[in-house]
């Protein structure tokens, strides 16, 4: 799987496990207005770094704000 | 002197004005009326519960009774209304205010009044009679909040008599509610020197930034999780502060440098301050942790020790003690112990987690054991232990590591995914959704110290 169909699908699971509404993930959709709350970004986070292997966070200057900048900081922070 | 004596300019009338999204107040129109019900007198020499819902209404309601009730105790948004008669027994008290959407009184008391939105024009009768106890909640282990007793003069230690931190004309906002420690903080700054935009529970975080950036705030304040959360809206810009501050939780260098790049010219603060201990100090070159300097001597009374492995504070800040039967809020010395761990690296200590194991998750509590009781009551597990993970977003999530009864278990088979995911359906059911671990690992077995404790290693 590809990078952005792991986190695809980590949104995917993660707004089931918290029964929250995901919207449809375009890239242009604003993280805040995908249905998510900071505990299910937390989670995804934290999963995608064991499923990745990296936290691209820990380096990242700025914070992304829409899904597609989400998939530009883990693609570009591929190790 | 009272929080109004501070107010008070030479010409008998406070400066500054509170906002909030719906109104504007100016803290002068205060010395002719009063937005309490009833006349403050009746209030006077009682024990005070604050039960309102409306921050503005309360911050007010707080400057009209500093200095006549005995006591106040500051009623945050979001205290569970089964907490409030423990609460109120606790504060010993006998009055109670709320507005329209607040609580009602939970345990018969002799006084009620309302703190309504109009102002109704009073004698201004002034006249103090006693330095009141300031009474702040803060989430206890039972879950039941703790009483925390604090006076005016421990409140503003940080700042009060030092013109180089209240220079008037600074237009102050908080993402902190100013009931809780932290918000507080920035309604007395502001009372005292200044302006305040106050949140609004209902209001949406670019909401409350576009009216952060129509009012000029130079000076905002919040936890490195509010903050986080202001970022991903995409709104942050938009503002433009000189000023900028964090603090309620350990500041990593992720989110000072992503603050730094959103306000390249703002001064970017971090603070350590905590309910109990008040505010240790504050640290502005951008870096994560502090300078091993400031544990030398005290500066404005404030003396940090690192000496047992934790961070200890004495200061004029700390506050009194524990209401009720809470253990003692100070050791033998007088410091308060603020259980974060503390690591010296090249100059400079790093804050390693907590010991007694409190997991801060986004600014909300998680205490292990209540967590690992549940997780234990499930008859596959024999033992467990729950602890913090470092987490970008939320600064810590749960983890759990788990002894099962049958720990030959293979950890990957479709038996034990299935049995994981049944004991993490056990937890949704009782616990709050942030107190459900993220992830659970199957171990053979959990260190055990020789007196018969689980061993906690924070990560």
């Amino acid at each position: 799987m590809n990078v952005r169909s792991t986190i695809t699908s980590m949104f995917e699971t993660v707004a089931r496990e918290q029964q929250r509404q995901l919207a449809a993930l375009s890239d242009d959709l604003k993280l805040l207005e995908s249905g998510l709350d900071s505990l299910s970004f937390a989670l995804i986070v934290a999963r995608l770094e064991d499923t990745l292997g990296y936290d691209p966070f820990e380096s990242a200057e700025s914070f992304p704000v829409t899904f597609g900048d989400f998939v530009r900081l883990y693609e570009s922070s591929h190790p | 002197m009272t929080l109004w004596e501070s107010l008070v300019r030479s010409d008998g009338r406070p400066s500054g004005a509170l906002s909030d999204a719906a109104r504007t107040v100016r803290l002068a129109d205060l010395a002719e009326g009063s937005f309490l019900s009833e006349p403050r007198e009746t209030l006077r020499n009682r024990s005070v519960v604050l039960a309102i819902r409306d921050p503005l209404t309360a911050a007010l309601t707080m400057v009209e009774l500093d200095g006549v009730v005995r006591r106040m105790v500051l009623c945050p948004a979001g205290v569970a209304s089964e907490h409030m008669p423990h609460v109120a027994r606790t504060a010993d008290a006998d009055a109670w205010v709320s507005d329209a959407a607040g609580e009602p009184p939970s345990i018969p008391v002799e006084v009620r009044m309302d703190a309504g939105r109009e102002l109704r024009s009073c004698a201004p009768d002034r006249r103090a009679s006693r330095e009141t106890e300031w009474v702040l909640l803060t989430s206890g282990t039972t879950g039941a909040p703790k009483l925390v007793l604090h006076t005016l003069a421990s409140l503003i230690s940080a700042f009060a008599g030092r013109p180089e931190e209240l220079s008037p004309g600074r237009v102050w906002s908080t993402f902190y509610d100013v009931r809780r420690y932290g918000g507080l903080q920035i309604l007395l700054r502001a009372l005292l020197a200044g302006s305040l935009v106050l949140p609004d529970p209902e209001e949406s975080i670019p909401a409350f930034l576009g009216r952060v950036a129509v009012a000029g705030v130079t000076h905002i304040s919040g936890t490195p999780s509010h903050w986080r959360k202001a970022l991903m809206t995409g709104a942050a810009e938009t503002i433009a502060p000189a000023y900028v501050r964090l603090s309620g939780e350990i500041a990593d260098q992720s989110i000072l440098d992503a603050l730094r790049a959103a306000f390249p010219r703002a001064v970017i603060a971090h603070a350590f301050a905590s309910t109990e201990a008040g505010v240790a100090f504050e640290v502005q070159d951008g870096q994560a942790g502090f300078p091993e300097a400031l544990t030398a001597r005290p500066e404005h009374g404030v003396e940090l020790d690192v000496s047992r492995g934790t961070l200890r504070i004495r200061s004029p800040g700390n506050a009194q003690r524990y209401l009720g039967d809470s253990p003692a809020l100070k050791d033998e010395d007088g410091f308060v112990n603020t259980g974060d761990r503390l690591e010296l690296r090249d100059g400079r200590f790093f804050f390693m987690g907590r010991t007694g194991g409190v997991i801060n998750v986004g600014g909300l509590k998680v205490h292990p054991e209540e967590v690992e009781a549940v997780i234990n009551a499930h008859p596959a597990v024999r033992m467990s232990l729950v602890r913090a993970r470092r987490n970008p977003i939320t600064g810590a999530i749960v983890t759990a590591d788990i002894v099962l009864e049958r720990p030959e278990t293979d950890t990957r088979s479709a038996e034990s995914e299935a049995l994981r995911e049944n004991i993490l359906e056990s937890c949704r059911r009782v616990l709050a959704s942030y107190k459900v671990p993220a992830m659970i690992r199957f171990v053979p077995s959990l260190d055990v110290s020789p007196s018969g404790k689980l061993v906690r290693r924070d990560a």
